[in-house]
C-alpha cells in the first residue's frame, strides 16, 4: 500500500510462477510429417528417439506412463497431448479446467514435484515418471482437506470453475511458505484468475487455512522425511530437479 | 387458505444466517461436473469456422476436403453463399470429429471465399459514426432557463467502451439425440427451463421432448440465456453424425462474440443553486451494442432533478451483439451521472457526500436507505475525517483520493414453481428447474424449505439445473432469490396446510396449533406431542408426500427496488499513471436476506467485477480491420488478487429492510465501482479521466491535457 505519495517497493526476489511459465510456456511440439510406417510402428512401442540430440516422439499415440496423486495410470496419448488434455479427456480428473489454453488464466493449476504448473502449458509425455498432483487427490467432498474447508468456510468460490486452481496454487504457495503474509498471497495467486469475483474469500481462506495446515504438513513432512531415510541428499536432489526444468521449459 | 409470510426475526433459525453453500465441498475438491467436464459415450468434437472479417460476402464455400477426412462425422454450413456477415468471428461452417484436433484441422480444410465490405467498429465520436439511431427525448420542467439560471454549472464528457463477459467456462454445450425426435442436451446456461423451447425450435421437434439439464456452469453473468446459434448447430452435427457432441466455444471466440456490454458515451450540462440543491440537467449520450445498436441508460441515473432532458442515440457497429451484462444499462447510467454530479460538487467547493446527501430528496422512495447507507459508508470509509478538496497536495508522484457512488436496482422475484417432496424416510426435496450460478440458489432453496418444515439442512435436498423439474424463471437480473425462495416457501407452507391437517386428530390438537419445529410436526403449546418427519410421511401411506408452491402469488414474499453506496479510496501515480485501489466499501440493502454469506459474496463479486472493469477491462477493437485486438486473457486484462484493494462489505439488515421480503443482489454491487473510482481519481489528482478503463494511457493524457490547459 502507497504511504505518503511514496511508490510500492517491488515484490523482492525471484520471478513469479507466472513470468516464469511466460519464459517458456511453449514446450516443443515435433512435427514428424514425413515419417515411414516402420517408424511409426517404433513410435508406438516406446519412448522417444534421439535425432542429433533432439528426444523425437511419435507421431501417433504413443505409451504415457504418468504419475498422479501417487498412483501410476498408463496412457496412449499423441505427444502432442498436454497434461491438462490427458488429466481430462483421458482420465475423468476434470477438476484442472481448461478455460485459457495457454497459460495465463491458472484454471488448470496442479503441482508437477510440488511446484505449482499450468498443465495447459505442458506435454503429457514430458511430465512422465514425476510426481502430479491434482485437486482430486487432495480430498474428497465428504473428508476436505484444511485448505479446502477454509475455501468452503470462506466462500472462496461462487461459479466454482477457477476454484481448483487456486485451491492447487493456495497448496503450492502454503507448502513453501506455511505462514504467508497477504502480500505473499497475492504474488502467490497472482497467476489465477476469478471471473466472479471471490479474492475476498481467497485471501480469507488462505490465510486462514495457513495455521491448520501447518500443523497437518508438519505431519506430512515428518512422514516424507522417514520414508527418504537413505535419501541424505535430498535438498540437493531437488535442486537438481529444479535447474532440469529450467532448462527444458525456461 | 394458507396465509404466505416469511417469519419474524425472532422465528427464524436458518434464514439470515451465514451459512456456507452446499455446493461447496463438491465444487473445492474438482468433483463438480461442468457442461465443458462431460464426456458421454461415443462423444465427437464439434468445432466451429469463423469469418475473419467484419463485415463480409460469402462469396463461396468449399467443406469437400473437410468431409473427406478420416474420422469427420458431420460438416455443416450455417452462413453459406451470400450469405452477409456482421461481424468478425460469426459462424460459418460446424464439424464434428472423432477428435478435437481432427475437429480443428477439418475446419481448416474447408474453403471460403468472402467479398469484404465496409465496417465501422469505433463509435466513441458520434460525428463519425456513418449510422445513427436517435432514441426519444424525454423532457420534465424547463431545463434551458433552469440551466441558465443555475447559479454553478459543469459541462463533462463521460463515458466508457464495450467489455466482454469473458465467462471462464466458455459457452456450450453437448447435444445427444435419445429418438429421432427427441434429445438431451447439457447445456453452459443461465437459463434451464428458458433454453429447452429454443433448442426444440431451432431443431424442429416437440419442446416436450427436449430436456436440458445444467448441474453447475462457470459463469454467464448475463450471457448464457440463449441456446445460441452453436447450441442448434451442435444439436444437428449430432443428427448427422448418430452421436453426442460436444461443442464449447475457444476463448477467442467467448471474448469476441458470446457476449459485451454496450459502451456508452454523454456529454452533460448540470446546474445547481450555491447551495448545492440540484435545478438542472441537459445531456446526450449514445452507445454501441452492434448491428441492433445498445441499451438505453438511466440518464440522470437516480436523482431526478427537477427540471432535465436527455436523448440517447443508438450506433450500429459491426460487433457481435451485446447481451445482458450484469445490471443492463445501470453501470452506463451510473457513470455518466455521477461522474458530472461529482465534477459538479467540485465546482462547488463541496464535499461530495454532503452534495449527495443534500440532494437525496430526488432519489423517490428508497431516500431514507440512502441516507442510512451514505451514513454507514462515511463511518466504514472515515470519509469526512480523511476527505480533500481535489488535488492531493501531498509531495511525491502517488497521489490519494477518494470518490463515491449510488446505485439502484429492482430485483424482484421472477416466476417460479416449486415441487416439494417428504418422502417416507422423512427426508424433504424441493424440485425446481432453476440454476445455480455460483450465486447460491442451492444454499438459498434449502435454507427455505428447511426453515419452513423445520429440519435440519442435512434432511433437505434440492434438486435443480434440469428442464423436467416445474419451470422457474432465467437467472438474470437479480430475480432468482426472489424467485425460487417465494416458490419453495409457499410450496412448503402449502404442504404444512397439509399435514397439520392430516396430524391434527393424531396430536389431539387443531392444526393452527401446529407448528414445524427441530424436526418434527408438534403441538405448540406442549412440544412433547409431536411426529417425527417419517412419522408424518407414514400418515400418508408409502406414497411420497407432495406440495406446489409458486411466484407470484399471495402474500408479500419479495419486493422491488434496493439501494446502494460504494466508496473508493486510491492512489494514482501521476509519473506513471497508474491507479491502485487502496480500499473499496460498499453498503447494500436488498430486503430479507436468506444467506448472509452468500449475499456478501455477491457484493464483493460485483464490486470486484465494477474494479476490473474500471480499471483495465476493454474490448479493443481495430479500425482498420474491424477485428477484435483482444482475444486472450493477455490482451483482455481482468483484475486479479492484487488488483483489488482492501474491500469491506456492509449490508443492511433489520427493521426497515427485512420486512419487504426477499430481493435479489447480483446486479446492484456491480454498477458503482466505475464511478467511485473514476471520481476518486479525479480527487486524487485534481483531473477528470472522462473514460473508462482508467489506464495509465488515460491518466496521463487527462494529466497532459490539463497541464496544456493551465499553459495555454
Amino acid at each position: 500500500m502507497a504511504q505518503d505519495g511514496e511508490r510500492d517497493d517491488p515484490p523482492a526476489g525471484g520471478i513469479s510462477r507466472r513470468a516464469f511459465l511466460r519464459g517458456g510456456a511453449a514446450v516443443g511440439a515435433l512435427g514428424s510429417a514425413g515419417l515411414l510406417a516402420r517408424e511409426m510402428a517404433e513410435a508406438a512401442k516406446g519412448g522417444p528417439r534421439m535425432e542429433a540430440g533432439v528426444e523425437i516422439w511419435g507421431p501417433g499415440e504413443v505409451p504415457v506412463r504418468l504419475r498422479i496423486n501417487g498412483k501410476p495410470y498408463d496412457l496412449k496419448l499423441e505427444p502432442r497431448t498436454t497434461l491438462l488434455d490427458a488429466l481430462r479427456d483421458h482420465l475423468e480428473l476434470t477438476g484442472a479446467k481448461r478455460v485459457c489454453d495457454r497459460g495465463t488464466c491458472g484454471a488448470c493449476t496442479v503441482l508437477l514435484d510440488g511446484d505449482a504448473v499450468y498443465a495447459c502449458s505442458l506435454l503429457a509425455v514430458d511430465v512422465q515418471h514425476r510426481a502430479i498432483d491434482t485437486v482430486e487427490g487432495l480430498g474428497r467432498p465428504e473428508k476436505l482437506h484444511p485448505l479446502q474447508a477454509a475455501f468452503v468456510e470462506n466462500d472462496a468460490q461462487q461459479c466454482g470453475f477457477c476454484t481448483p486452481g487456486f485451491v492447487m496454487a493456495s497448496k503450492a504457495l502454503l507448502d513453501r511458505n506455511p505462514n504467508p503474509t497477504l502480500a505473499d498471497v497475492h504474488h502467490g495467486l497472482s497467476g489465477n484468475f476469478c471471473r466472479c469475483g471471490t479474492y475476498a474469500g481467497l485471501r480469507k481462506a488462505v490465510l486462514a487455512a495457513a495455521p491448520l495446515m501447518a500443523s497437518e504438513g508438519g505431519e506430512d513432512e515428518a512422514k516424507e522425511q522417514t520414508e527418504n531415510a537413505g535419501a541424505a541428499d535430498q535438498p540437493e536432489r531437488k535442486q537438481q530437479k529444479k535447474r532440469k526444468r529450467r532448462g527444458r521449459h525456461g | 387458505m394458507v396465509e404466505y409470510y416469511w417469519p419474524k426475526a425472532e422465528d427464524r433459525h436458518l434464514i439470515g444466517q451465514r451459512i456456507s453453500r452446499l455446493d461447496g465441498p463438491v465444487k473445492v475438491s474438482g468433483r463438480a461436473k461442468y457442461t465443458y467436464d462431460l464426456k458421454p459415450d461415443g462423444m465427437l468434437w464439434g468445432k466451429i469456422l469463423r469469418c475473419p472479417h467484419a463485415h463480409a460476402r460469402v462469396k463461396s464455400l468449399d467443406v469437400s476436403a473437410a468431409e473427406r477426412m478420416p474420422g469427420v462425422k458431420a460438416v455443416r454450413v450455417i452462413q453459406g453463399s451470400g450469405s452477409e456477415i456482421q461481424w468478425a468471428l460469426d459462424e460459418v461452417a460446424g464439424v464434428a470429429a472423432t477428435s478435437e484436433a481432427l475437429a480443428e484441422a477439418a475446419v481448416r480444410a474447408i474453403k471460403v471465399e468472402y467479398e469484404v465490405l465496409p465496417h465501422f467498429v469505433t463509435e466513441e465520436k458520434l460525428d463519425q459514426a456513418p449510422k445513427v439511431n436517435p432514441g426519444q427525448e424525454e423532457t420534465v420542467g424547463d431545463p434551458d432557463a433552469a440551466l441558465a439560471a443555475a447559479e454553478v454549472r459543469i459541462k463533462g464528457a463521460y463515458g466508457m467502451p464495450m467489455v466482454a463477459h469473458n465467462c471462464l467456462e466458455a459457452h456450450g454445450q453437448i447435444v445427444q439425440w435419445t429418438g429421432p425426435d427427441s434429445l438431451t442436451a447439457w447445456c453452459s446456461t443461465q437459463a434451464v427451463a428458458g433454453v429447452a423451447p429454443q433448442l426444440a425450435e431451432g431443431v424442429g421437434v416437440p419442446a416436450a421432448n427436449v430436456r436440458v439439464i445444467c448441474d453447475y456452469i462457470g459463469g454467464g453473468y448475463g450471457s448464457k440465456f440463449s441456446i445460441d446459434r452453436w447450441g442448434v448447430e451442435c444439436a444437428k452435427l449430432a443428427k448427422i453424425a448418430g452421436a453426442p457432441v460436444k461443442l464449447m466455444l475457444d476463448r477467442r471466440a467467448e471474448i469476441t462474440v458470446a457476449g459485451d456490454r454496450p459502451s456508452a458515451y454523454g456529454e452533460v450540462e448540470v446546474g445547481a443553486k450555491k447551495d448545492g440543491t440540484l435545478t438542472a440537467w441537459v445531456s446526450k449520450s449514445w452507445g454501441s451494442g452492434g448491428p441492433g445498436g445498445s441499451g438505453t441508460p438511466p440518464i440522470p441515473y437516480i436523482f431526478q432533478i427537477p427540471n432535465r432532458r436527455h436523448v440517447h442515440s443508438s450506433v450500429p457497429t459491426n460487433r457481435a451483439s451485446a447481451r445482458a451484462w450484469r445490471a443492463p444499462n445501470h453501470p452506463q447510467g451510473a457513470f455518466i451521472t455521477m461522474c458530472a454530479l461529482d465534477d459538479l460538487a467540485a465546482a462547488l467547493g463541496m464535499n461530495p457526500l454532503d452534495f449527495f446527501v443534500q440532494n437525496l430528496t430526488l432519489t423517490g422512495e428508497r431516500e431514507k436507505a440512502y441516507r442510512e447507507e451514505l451514513q454507514k459508508a462515511d463511518e466504514l470509509m472515515g470519509w469526512r475525517q480523511r476527505w480533500h478538496q481535489r488535488g492531493d497536495t501531498g509531495k511525491g508522484p502517488v497521489k490519494q483520493g477518494l470518490g463515491l457512488s449510488i446505485h439502484t436496482w429492482g430485483g424482484r422475484g421472477h416466476r417460479s414453481n416449486c415441487e416439494v417432496t417428504v418422502h417416507p424416510d422423512g427426508m424433504a426435496e424441493a424440485k425446481i428447474a432453476s440454476q445455480d450460478l455460483g450465486t447460491g440458489t442451492r444454499t438459498v432453496i434449502a435454507i427455505v424449505l428447511a426453515e419452513t418444515l423445520g429440519l435440519p439442512l442435512d434432511a433437505v435436498k434440492v434438486s435443480i439445473g434440469d428442464s423436467r423439474y416445474p419451470a422457474s424463471g432465467g437467472s438474470g437480473g437479480s430475480t432468482t432469490v426472489g424467485g425460487v425462495s417465494s416458490s419453495t416457501r409457499r410450496a412448503a407452507q402449502n404442504l404444512l396446510d397439509l399435514v397439520f391437517t392430516k396430524a391434527a386428530p393424531q396430536l389431539g390438537a387443531a392444526p393452527a396449533d401446529l407448528e414445524a419445529a427441530e424436526g418434527a410436526v408438534r403441538v405448540k403449546s406442549d412440544p412433547a406431542k409431536r411426529l417425527t418427519w417419517r412419522q408424518v410421511a407414514a400418515l400418508f401411506g408409502h406414497t411420497p408426500l407432495t406440495a406446489t408452491g409458486a411466484n407470484p402469488g399471495d402474500g408479500e414474499l419479495t419486493n422491488s427496488g434496493v439501494g446502494g453506496v460504494q466508496m473508493a479510496d486510491v492512489a494514482v501515480d501521476v509519473e506513471t499513471g497508474v491507479v491502485k485501489i487502496r480500499k473499496m466499501v460498499a453498503v447494500q440493502d436488498c430486503g430479507l436476506i436468506v444467506d448472509l454469506k452468500t449475499a456478501e459474496s455477491q457484493v464483493y463479486g460485483g464490486m470486484i467485477m465494477g474494479i476490473s472493469s474500471a480499471l483495465s477491462e476493454e474490448k479493443v477493437l481495430d479500425p482498420i480491420t474491424g477485428v477484435s485486438l483482444v482475444h486472450d486473457f493477455e490482451s483482455y486484462r481482468m483484475a486479479g488478487i492484487a488488483d483489488v484493494g482492501e474491500l469491506v462489505v456492509h449490508m443492511m439488515t433489520g427493521p426497515g429492510y427485512d420486512e419487504r421480503g426477499v430481493i435479489g443482489v447480483g446486479e446492484p454491487p456491480v454498477i458503482s465501482p466505475g464511478p467511485a473510482i473514476a471520481n476518486a481519481v479525479a480527487n486524487a489528482t485534481g483531473v477528470r479521466v472522462p473514460y473508462l478503463p482508467l489506464t495509465p494511457r488515460r491518466v496521463l493524457d487527462a494529466l497532459a491535457a490539463s497541464v496544456k490547459k493551465e499553459t495555454a
